[in-house]
């Protein structure tokens, strides 16, 4: 049967990973890294063949064989559908980028740890994106979250890698309980942890205290991994010391799964019971969103660390996608799905070029590296090439909303563009001044290989090269977002969802009816202009006025790495999220 | 009183939570963690008691008829204990490295210097 | 940001926080009256549909066994991060001297060795039977393993658990688990579904594929332990 490969797309990885952390000791060197981009790669056919065979009808595997009783379920299940697949091919193809890079990036034997590790967060990513299980959801963040740590950490000997992992490890826990508390709600009214049995029973009652609060504290998990303001302070310090193959995976997707579960919580689970306050959970959203899209946007800008400056593009780009979901639209879930994996593979690729430059050069400060980058210019042309598609792929990706909301996002999306065009223009044309006080400079070391190798082949650019073709093409293809927009028509179809899920009965597929209007090439044309605009601005401008550069520095200073402090910014931004619900939602009549 | 168990559980979160924001060593804080973790235990078994009844394990002699608490929350806290065990090592493991390298397990003195 | 500032952000935010969560709570079933059918079903049916007595380790082994997946990985995943975290480099020099000096405690403590491995394994045999399982177990046979380095020294304890062995085992105990959903593959049925015979209910071979899961699980958590404290241990053994 075609679905046998829903559960080999967590199953393989895990698998490779036990038999190498037992046996990985009596293999002969490398071994581990071939064996796990042989496993990457079978991930990413298995999910693109799932693309296809999902395209008439979404499948719901249910692992044990345990069907629901009556309408009851009683065991975990799986749904797949060609975005979530489109989803688990993006993860596969990422990791096997990263895999492929780390074959010449680390300048020394790297432990067998290290590839295991790299296989168990692959399986965990492709099944907290499948899983349709509230609790088997949270059980794959745990995994990803563990794996994720570690790799982190990699770098023991710098303080600056250990201390990004304490930070991501503290903040991502206390949001894996926020998760857990809320998970707990829903099955104590409930009885539920299939979301759409939750869904179901939810919708017979009202929105009272236990679902706003259990909303509340599931959304505010899920964005705390997606990297959401005011969430998102753990991300810049993780992202800026991982290893860049590890970046490649931690940029190009994991922090998108967080907004694909905020999405697929929703729709399967609340909006029946909040759909008649479904303006108030959008105004939310869609805030949340645009501000964390300005704020990454603006804090991206004044990093002249790439990893650090990609990490704050990676929120603002998480803020873009939030405020796409937000709109709470099936146009809106599916460009936003649909940008995830294109922007996903650009963001894969510009990480690609950090590894080069990285271990070229050395290091990957704009400003220390000031035309120095000439003696690899393939990676040049990735950095530039990708910090154009940065400001081009969210606005293609934004198939509705207002003009006002469209613009703003314009904005965020040709900041973070901007940003790395000027640090492309800096390190390899020479442009611009070596000097710059609005820059932030990492620490000396922090983003940098130990031991640079004069001659590295073309592993580390070759796949950056590969991910950016695939992402622009992808945000490019015209029937693209007309198909994602037909299947996401049924997925924010709660009840239909439900009755296919519990009891079997399929609903047929909405016909396409959508095309992609001109407007948003238009919106993407601008924000390319702008960015380049931005870059010149950033290279060429005399001085900053104050009333930029006093705000800046303020928000520069409050990402200084004291966890207590970002733990206190979660505390705050799940009272007030949490506030915002109770009036807007319970206070209704 | 009904409510009792649930207070507890949200007690030890805040509390939990109130210790990871002032702390000032990382090794009570991890601590602090688990203080948090523990009231996800209070809470889902709570959520699953019901009066009266005993475990769920029906060896021969106790028909099912009797009933039980529920099962499903016990089988999630076992999940959740591991989740924990797992989460406090790593961490641990993270800050034996960090005091060696920085020399303080203090996190307010663990401040980015560079901004 | 001031430690006072951040104070007062957290006692309002917190307070704030915890006026949410009460009022979550309030929305719960009164203590002792939780009527999820989820449950009631799962108690009704695991009995006759698995023939196990403990229901709970049907969920654990069953009906949820792919959250267990995940949980074992999960715990793998940590043994191995541990590992790569701690991975320094460790030389030859003398180790500190760390034997137990009271007779009394080395006595006592080694005595019980035998009996807490004994009664960690019984806990792993009899989880689908009686309280206890693959996971409460495991931990109770590695305690045992870590007696010999409480009650008596490192050396002991490192003899007991050889690291390459050990590391062999947490891989086949985690892989194992997921070997078995892919048999069920080849077997004709969906990832972890049951294809063997259940047995008799009440007697050691009952449960189709739970007792197996079981000592997987029991293999895995067992040796997991004993590969993180033997990674912390070093540390110890052998100071920066």
């Amino acid at each position: 049967m075609s679905s046998t490969l829903v559960p080999l797309v967590v199953a393989v990885p895990l698998l490779a990973a036990a038999a190498l952390g037992a046996l990985g000791n009596f293999a002969p060197s490398r071994f581990d890294n071939l064996v796990a981009i042989a496993v990457a790669v079978a991930v990413t056919v298995f999910s693109v063949l799932l693309i296809f065979r999902s395209a008439d009808q979404t499948i719901h595997y249910w692992f044990g064989g345990w069907k629901p009783r009556s309408g009851i379920a009683i065991g975990i299940s799986f749904s797949v559908d060609p975005l979530v697949a489109g989803v688990a091919a993006l993860i596969g193809v990422l990791a096997t980028a990263a895999l492929v890079v780390s074959w010449d990036y680390f300048g020394e034997q790297v432990p067998q740890h290290f590839h295991v590790l790299m296989l168990i967060f692959l399986g965990s990513m492709t099944g907290f994106a499948l899983s349709s299980d509230l609790f088997n959801m949270f059980v794959f963040f745990e995994l990803m979250s563990i794996a994720a740590f570690a790799l982190t950490g990699y770098r023991i000997e710098q303080s600056s890698a250990l201390q990004g992992a304490i930070n991501f490890a503290v903040v991502n826990s206390i949001g894996a309980f926020m998760l857990l508390t809320g998970i707990a709600l829903l099955y104590g009214r409930t009885g539920a942890l299939n979301l759409a049995q939750i869904g179901q029973v939810l919708s017979r009652g009202r929105a009272d205290g236990l679902v706003v609060v259990a909303f509340t504290l599931v959304v505010v998990g899920f964005l705390t991994k997606a990297g959401a303001v005011p969430f998102h302070f753990w991300l810049s310090d993780a992202y800026a010391v991982a290893p860049a193959p590890v970046c490649i995976l931690f940029a190009g997707v994991m922090s998108d799964l967080g907004l694909h579960a905020t999405g697929r919580t929703y729709w399967e689970g609340f909006s029946g019971v909040l759909g008649a306050d479904a303006g108030s959970v959008r105004g939310v959203l869609v805030g949340l969103g645009v501000g964390t899209a300005l704020l990454g946007g603006a804090m991206a800008f004044v990093q002249a660390g790439l990893k650090r400056m990609l990490a704050f593009v990676v929120i603002s780009h998480v803020g873009i996608f939030l405020a796409a979901i937000g709109l709470l639209t099936a146009r809106g879930l599916a460009g936003a799905t649909v940008g995830i994996v294109a922007d996903g593979l650009v963001k894969g690729a510009l990480f690609c070029a950090v590894a080069s430059l990285a271990r070229r050069l050395g290091e990957t400060d704009e400003l220390s590296l000031h035309g120095r980058g000439t003696p690899i210019p393939i990676t040049g042309a990735v950095l530039g090439v990708g910090a154009v598609g940065l400001a081009v792929v969210p606005p293609l990706a934004i198939l509705s909303g207002d003009g006002w909301l469209r613009g703003l996002l314009v904005v965020a999306s040709a900041l973070t563009g901007g940003a790395v065009l000027r640090a492309a223009g800096r390190i390899f044309l020479g442009l611009g001044p070596k000097q710059d006080e609005l820059l932030v400079e990492p620490q000396a070391g922090a983003e940098a290989e130990l031991r640079r190798a004069p001659r590295a082949g073309a592993l580390l650019w070759l796949p950056g090269v590969a991910l950016l073709a695939a992402g622009l093409t992808l945000a490019f293809t015209p029937g693209l977002a007309r198909r994602a927009v037909q299947h996401a028509k049924l997925s924010v179809d709660r009840p239909a969802l439900a009755r296919e899920t519990l009891h079997g009965v399929r609903t047929p597929l909405p016909k396409p009816s959508f095309e992609r209007s001109p407007a948003a090439y238009a919106y993407a044309g601008a924000a390319g202009l702008l960015a380049i605009g931005f870059a010149a601005l950033g290279l060429y401008r005399r001085r900053v006025p104050v009333l930029v550069a006093a705000p800046m520095h303020r928000l520069k200073l409050l990402h200084d790495g004291v966890v207590g402090e970002y733990v206190t910014w979660l505390t705050v931004g799940t009272a007030v999220i949490g506030v915002l619900f109770a009036v807007l939602i319970a206070k209704r009549p | 009183m009904t409510l009792l168990p649930y207070l507890l559980a949200a007690w030890l979160f805040l509390v939990g939570l109130y210790g990871v924001v002032t702390s000032r060593h990382l090794v009570h804080l991890v601590i602090c963690l688990s203080v948090m973790q523990s009231a996800t235990y209070v809470l889902l078994l709570a959520i699953g008691y019901r009066s009266g009844k005993k475990a769920p394990i029906f060896t021969a002699g106790v028909p099912v008829k009797v009933g039980a608490v529920d099962p499903v929350v016990q089988a999630l806290t076992l999940t959740d204990v591991v989740v924990s065990v797992t989460g406090v090592a790593l961490l641990l493991a993270l800050v034996v490295e960090i005091w060696k390298r920085a020399g303080t397990v203090d996190p307010d003195r663990l401040r980015r210097k560079e901004l | 940001m001031s430690r006072n500032v951040r104070l007062g952000l957290f006692a309002a935010a917190g307070a704030m926080l915890a006026a949410l969560l009460v009022w979550g709570f309030t929305g719960l079933p009164a203590f002792g009256d939780f009527q999820g059918e989820y449950g009631w079903i799962l108690n009704d049916v695991a009995g006759h549909e698995r023939h196990v007595t403990n229901v709970v380790a049907s969920v654990v082994f069953d009906y949820r066994g792919f959250d267990t997946l995940g949980e074992e990985f999960i715990l793998f995943a940590a043994a191995i991060g541990v590992a790569l975290l701690l991975r320094e480099a460790r030389d030859d020099r003398e180790r500190p001297r760390d034997e137990v000096r009271s007779d009394a405690v080395r006595a006592v403590g080694l005595m019980l060795v035998g009996p807490t491995v004994v009664v960690g394994l019984y806990l792993v045999a009899h989880g689908y039977l009686t309280p206890g399982g693959g996971f409460q177990g495991g931990v109770a046979v590695a305690a045992g393993v870590v007696l010999l380095y409480a009650a008596g020294r490192y050396r002991a304890y490192s003899a007991a658990s050889p690291h390459g062995l050990v590391e062999l085992a947490e891989g086949a105990g985690a892989g194992a688990y997921a070997a078995v959903g892919v048999a069920a593959l080849f077997a004709g049925g969906l990832f972890l579904e049951n294809v063997v015979e259940l047995g008799t209910r009440g007697t050691l071979a009952s449960g189709g594929t739970i007792p197996i899961l079981n000592a997987a699980a029991g293999l895995e958590v067992t040796a997991a332990v004993v590969l993180l404290l033997h990674e912390f241990l070093e540390e110890v053994m052998y100071p920066a």
